[in-house]
């Protein structure tokens, strides 16, 4: 086994383990720590696929400021394991059941896309931060304005949401 | 044949990503905690982000990562106005238990 498949199962596994741990936590504040070691593991995922850019941004953006905001609000809600409320048993059950038979759904559907993988020379610099920038900017401009103004308006929602008072 | 950059396989990304997918439907599904919910999604929303960047590697086109730094932004405004809208809901209900908030149920 080469040096990258060893990194690579130990990402998956520090991943899956801790986006376990995300749901069957009892404490909101544990389920929130170990989403940003699933989003650290996802960024190193994209450091082995050569997407640098995207594991900056990545970290950047979730581990940064979005699990920043999910801290946040379990703080001001004064979240803890006392309130934390819980399904019936059998409920649970036939969840696990669903979730397991929509997996091997999924991957039954997707395995079949190795076969169209071309089997020529693998570019080996896409993701870099000069190829994302040139396409963002040249072929990807309008969409790229139009989720500056998303962005806004996502601002100004949120600002409107958490006024005090609503009239 | 065996598609694989480093030694990995494309089917490995599948399976990961497909798995971590799955964990984030369980989690929506087995919850009742609001926020938990929430992050759940967010989980689901990384595994798609990882297979399109895994699919973009292995096939060779950017087109797949310029997607994914979209879907970071759609992310981004949407836990935004997420959990305002659940301060909201906690401000009027003092709970962030779904199973409470059943007003439109018949």
């Amino acid at each position: 086994m080469s040096i990258s498949q060893y990194i690579f199962w130990f990402l998956s596994f520090v991943a899956v383990l801790s986006a376990l741990i995300v749901v069957f936590a009892k404490n909101p504040i544990y389920s929130v720590l170990n989403l940003i070691i699933t989003f650290f593991a996802i960024a190193g995922h994209y450091f082995l696929l050569n997407a640098q850019f995207l594991a900056a941004v990545h970290i950047i953006v979730y581990a940064g400021a979005i699990m920043v905001l999910f801290l946040y609000v379990i703080m001001m809600l004064n979240l803890n394991k006392e309130t934390e409320p819980h399904k019936k048993q059998y409920v649970k059950l036939v969840a696990v059941v669903a979730a397991g038979l929509l997996m091997l759904t999924i991957i039954g559907s997707l395995k079949g896309a190795e076969a169209m993988v071309p089997a020529g020379i693998v570019n080996n610099n896409i993701g870099t931060v000069e190829l994302i920038g040139d396409k963002l900017f040249g072929e990807f401009l309008l969409p790229f304005e139009v989720s500056s103004i998303l962005l806004l308006s996502a601002m100004v929602g949120a600002v409107y949401l958490s006024k005090k008072e609503l009239h | 044949m065996e598609a694989s950059i480093n030694g990995v396989s494309l089917n490995y990304y599948i399976i990961l990503s497909t798995v971590l997918f799955c964990i984030g439907v369980l989690g929506v599904m087995i919850r009742r905690n609001a926020i938990i919910m929430f992050m759940c999604i967010e989980l689901m929303l990384n595994a798609v982000n990882l297979l399109m960047v895994a699919f973009s590697r292995y096939f060779g086109d950017t087109n797949g990562q310029v997607f994914v730094v979209f879907i970071m932004a759609v992310a981004a405004a949407e836990v935004a106005v997420g959990l305002a809208i659940l301060m909201m809901i906690y401000r009027n209900a003092k709970t962030s238990d779904t199973e409470v908030l059943n007003q439109l149920k018949g």
